[in-house]
């Protein structure tokens, strides 16, 4: 399996602990991962509702090349992976639009014919690799140390500190199921619901903002508007139990982050850790976490019990 | 031939349809042109041929002139050839001596900016008639009898209604020496009742529906005239109109329906407990499955007919409806010396012969998970309508005390979402017609029973029946609060600690152009009516079609509502479009009195122009038989020679196009005649 990868600004910068646990996680499962040689921004938000032409040029460009190479794109930025898409849409349905680009291509005699596939690691985790592959890549399941509930031989209730699975929500964010709802459903998307499970995590399943918005630029530009976004997010998170929320989009990793002091000044603390799916990935895959850019949150991962932890727990819970 | 020997006079009439024609076609022209062909004796225009003038000109013409043929040339023969034929036959000259040319539809209308190549056009048209009709021959109408009885299909208020009417028609004496004549009414739910038997009350006028459905169940499960099959679905017809034959299949009840007495002992001894075990009872689909049912029940309380049934997907003497004969059995001895359980019971199917058949299936609510958005199935507390229904019925799940699912807490605060499911671009673009009226009526209910504070979210209000708009008043006045809005969604986030473990509704309130967010602790979604899952394979079954949304199509919009393309069957209620019960009770009415006036007549005409087979050059190839869409081509073995029902024959031409050996010949459209029509239109120059 070989997949050229389009990084995009984030993943390079503020998103860059994605990069770095997305890699090593694909080559640990085999899956060679060739960065598109000379890349460009994907003119992605800004740059689309200015001039949607000239963005649209920006990732006709990414696209070409990577038809150059054979192969397809992997987009783990949810903007770069929309922005992929939504070109390649326009190009199809809008003769004009397929003009500019092909001029501009042409200026650099680059060509693009016909349709690059465009994947999001989620997309190529789940239906190129398969869920039991990664679940035989599993060595150290998602588990904490933390309080239990059993049942005694009684029949009672007892409470009593074991290793529980890690309760995760998952976060998809809004840009990779709609408006292409190419790869999950674009209301109720499940894939990385399934993914976490694999890794031996629980899901919260009835998180009804996965797929809501995080704010995106407005924490920046409209603070108000922006951050109470994000406050409803993490509060919701924390009212179902979790001990971190998942996502698959540096912007939304950073806006879940980034804010808790400004957040808990407005209205009140709600700390807890937004991590991407990759790095839980590593986490279970037993790869060193400072290698995983887990350093880099805001809010720390907890510490998860190790295997040692989980085989000295069994007894208890069996 | 006889036609040849005697001299042919033919009357020509071009008509001009005041301006319709006369604007645009040069009539006299075309008069003055007419009389110059062959056979032609009187050709005149006249401005409007189908008016009793017009009329009364043909007839005394025919005899003033001694024509033996007529060419009107006007609008479409779909409007007015009836009307011509009336009027040859009215002065004795055989109706199928006549030829119409439409120059209206075919040439004025879409001529209208070229005058002289139109009055070109309706002369070579005419030429082309005339010639025709020289060849035509006198025809006979034959008339079929029409079998007596009448199936009707669908036991919801619609069938109910038209199987009363037809049924206090037949007015059976014992010796008058005819076959007593009979309605069928077939259901495939064990009981008739359809969606009414579900509602609590009716709107405008909140009289409960059960009050004024049940008597007329009763009657029709009395009456001597009227044949229940409940628990049944047609699978096949086949015939022509005043003489179906219809394949009913009856499913089994695994209850011998004539030893039933409808004591119940059977459901009250079934081993499967409520109590006790609350995993094997079913889910009750007369309360939209809000509470359960045992294996051995009865639909409802005023089921009709009053006989249980076993379901043996759940029953334990079955496993997944195959019998295994392992239960105790408490069953068989509660019912005792009765012996009316029979679990071996098998499906059978039954042969009726009617004459004209009344299809009322109705409808299907809009299942509300294809709108994830409202979030129905997700969380507990949102209802559909029918569901809301149930819950406000006395013999409803909670004995008509409204409760959230948790089957304790009354609601505070309840939202109703309009159009669920209608004038949505994304799902169905109809408007329902009953949602707005019965969202208020739940909204006037819902109040009553908890007190709550009430919401509605509508896009606009539409209330178009007697005393809808002043009921919609009334609600207005009891402080019910609207909110002119789609919905976006209903969620469970909390925005403010007020919302913590409410419902959230998120809507544009258009009116005061703003977004706003109302928490409540119920939802009900008025959810549309849209076709029965299986409105296609029925639409195939009667031969009818379907409009694009897959309701049953009717012949004409506005005259002929409840008549479908196939003679002798009629359709009323929902099945045909969204109607609320006034409605479909009128149809209901209309459908029964086409059908008595078809009944009362006692035969039906049939156009002659079928074909038949030339017996001596048929050289039995049966290339036509398959061809044939009305199987009406049949092949006597003996003589190996095919022959033409002519009962059956529909006059569509495909067999006489396909015979190799040229041998099928079709009435009114013979060689002779056909080209004759061509040559004319050629010809003209």
């Amino acid at each position: 399996m070989k997949y050229s990868y389009f990084p995009g600004c984030s993943l390079k910068g503020l998103g860059r602990a994605y990069e770095e646990s997305l890699l090593p996680v694909m080559a640990h499962l085999g899956v060679e991962v060739q960065e598109l040689p000379d890349w460009n921004c994907c003119g992605a938000t800004a740059y689309m509702s200015v001039d949607e032409g000239r963005a649209s040029v920006l990732a006709a460009r990414n696209l070409a090349i990577a038809q150059r190479m054979g192969l397809s794109v992997m987009a783990p930025c949810s903007a770069c992976y929309l922005v992929l898409n939504k070109t390649q849409h326009n190009l199809a349905e809008y003769p004009a639009m397929r003009q500019t680009v092909d001029r501009a291509l042409g200026a650099v005699n680059l060509t693009l014919k016909g349709e690059v596939p465009v994947r999001h690691p989620l997309d190529v985790l789940t239906n190129d690799i398969g869920l039991e592959a990664i679940r035989q890549k599993v060595t150290h399941p998602l588990r904490l140390m933390g309080e239990v509930t059993e049942k005694a031989a009684d029949g009672t209730l007892v409470r009593r500190t074991g290793v529980r699975p890690l309760k995760v929500v998952p976060y998809y964010g809004c840009q990779i199921v709609r408006p292409y709802a190419t790869f999950d459903d674009k209301n109720d998307p499940t894939t990385m619901d399934r993914l976490i499970e694999a890794l031996g995590a629980e899901v919260v399943t009835d998180y009804r903002l996965k797929t809501k918005c995080c704010g995106g630029s407005l924490t920046g530009t409209v603070p108000d508007a922006g951050l109470r976004l994000v406050y409803i997010l993490l509060k919701e998170a924390l009212k179902h139990g979790a001990d971190c929320i998942v996502t698959v989009c540096p912007l939304c990793q950073y806006n879940l982050d980034a804010f808790h002091a400004q957040i808990a000044s407005r209205y009140e603390p709600v700390r807890i850790p937004t991590v991407y799916f990759s790095q839980l990935m590593g986490l279970a895959f037993g790869l060193p976490a400072r290698e995983l850019g887990l350093h880099r949150g805001v809010v720390p991962m907890p510490a998860l019990a190790g295997p040692e932890a989980v085989a000295a727990a069994q007894p208890a819970v069996a | 031939m006889s036609a040849k020997q005697e001299e042919i006079r033919i009357g020509f009439y071009v008509c001009h349809c005041g301006h319709n024609i006369g604007k645009t076609v040069n009539c006299p022209e075309v008069a003055k042109f007419v009389a110059t062909l062959p056979h032609v004796v009187h050709s005149v225009d006249y401005k409007y041929m189908c008016s009793d003038p017009g009329q009364e000109l043909i007839r005394l013409d025919i005899q003033q002139h001694k024509l033996n043929r007529v060419v009107v040339a006007s609008c479409s023969p779909l409007l007015h050839e009836h009307t011509f034929r009336g009027a040859c036959a009215a002065a004795g000259l055989n109706p199928y001596y006549f030829q119409m040319v439409n120059i209206r539809e075919h040439d004025s209308w879409v001529h209208a900016d070229n005058p002289v190549e139109a009055t070109e056009k309706a002369k070579a048209l005419a030429q082309a008639a005339v010639e025709r009709v020289a060849q035509h021959k006198a025809l006979e109408v034959k008339r079929v009898p029409i079998h007596q009885d009448v199936l009707i299909v669908g036991g919801g208020i619609a069938g109910i209604h038209a199987a009363l009417t037809i049924a206090n028609s037949f007015e059976n004496t014992p010796d008058s020496g005819k076959p007593p004549r009979k309605v069928y009414l077939v259901e495939r739910e064990p009981s008739i009742g359809g969606h009414m038997a579900k509602f609590d009350k009716t709107f405008p006028t909140l009289d409960c529906a059960a009050c004024i459905l049940t008597p007329k169940m009763s009657e029709v499960g009395a009456h001597e005239n009227i044949e229940l099959m409940t628990y049944s679905e047609v699978a096949k017809m086949d015939g022509y109109v005043g003489n179906y034959t219809v394949t009913v299949r009856h499913k089994p009840r695994y209850i011998i329906a004539d030893l039933c007495t409808g004591c119940q002992d059977c459901i009250s001894h079934c081993v499967v407990q409520p109590e006790k075990s609350p995993k094997l009872m079913a889910a009750n689909e007369f309360n939209e499955g809000l509470d359960k049912r045992r294996p051995v029940y009865i639909p409802f309380p005023q089921a009709t007919p009053q006989i249980v049934l076993i379901d043996p997907m759940v029953c334990l003497n079955f496993r997944k409806g195959v019998l295994t004969d392992k239960c105790k059995k408490s069953c068989v001895t509660a019912c005792g010396e009765k012996k009316a359980i029979d679990f071996t019971q098998k499906e059978t199917t039954e042969e009726l012969k009617v004459g004209t058949i009344i299809v009322a299936t109705g409808f299907k609510a809009f299942d509300s998970r294809r709108k994830p958005e409202y979030g129905y199935g997700v969380y507990p507390n949102v209802y559909t309508a029918l569901e809301v229904e149930r819950l406000v019925n006395a013999s409803g799940p909670t004995g008509g005390h409204v409760v959230l699912r948790d089957g304790r807490t009354k609601p505070k605060t309840i939202g109703i979402i309009h159009c669920v499911g209608s004038r949505d671009e994304r799902t169905h673009k109809w408007c329902s017609r009953v949602c707005c009226m019965y969202s208020l009526k739940l909204a006037h209910l819902l109040h009553e029973h908890t007190g709550a504070e009430m919401y509605n979210f509508y896009i606009d209000i539409r209330t178009p029946g007697k005393g809808y708009e002043e009921f919609y008043g009334k609600l207005l006045e009891e402080g019910v609060n609207f909110i002119r809005g789609r919905v976006g969604e209903v969620t469970d986030w909390a925005m403010t600690p007020e919302e913590e473990g409410k419902l959230v509704i998120r809507v544009e309130d258009t009116l005061a152009g703003m977004v706003r967010r109302i928490p409540v602790d119920m939802v009900v979604l008025a959810t549309g009516l849209e076709p029965q899952a299986d409105a296609q394979e029925v639409r195939r079954i009667f031969n009818m079609s379907c409009g694009t949304e897959g309701f049953f199509l009717e012949r004409h919009p506005k005259l002929a509502p409840v008549n479908t393309f196939t003679d002798g069957i009629f359709i009323a209620g929902a099945c045909q479009g969204p109607r609320d019960i006034p409605d479909t009770v009128a149809q209901a009415g209309a459908a029964a009195a086409e059908a008595m006036a078809l009944i009362s007549r006692g035969f039906v005409e049939q156009e002659p122009n079928t074909a038949f087979i030339l017996d001596a050059e048929c050289s039995g190839c049966k290339s036509c038989i398959p061809l044939c869409p009305y199987t009406a081509i049949l092949f006597d073995e003996a003589r190996k020679k095919a022959y033409i029902n002519e009962a059956l024959c529909k006059g569509c031409g495909t067999c006489v196009a396909s015979c190799p050996s040229g041998s099928i010949v079709q009435n009114l459209f013979e060689d002779d005649q056909v080209f004759s029509e061509i040559h004319g239109v050629l010809a003209y120059d």
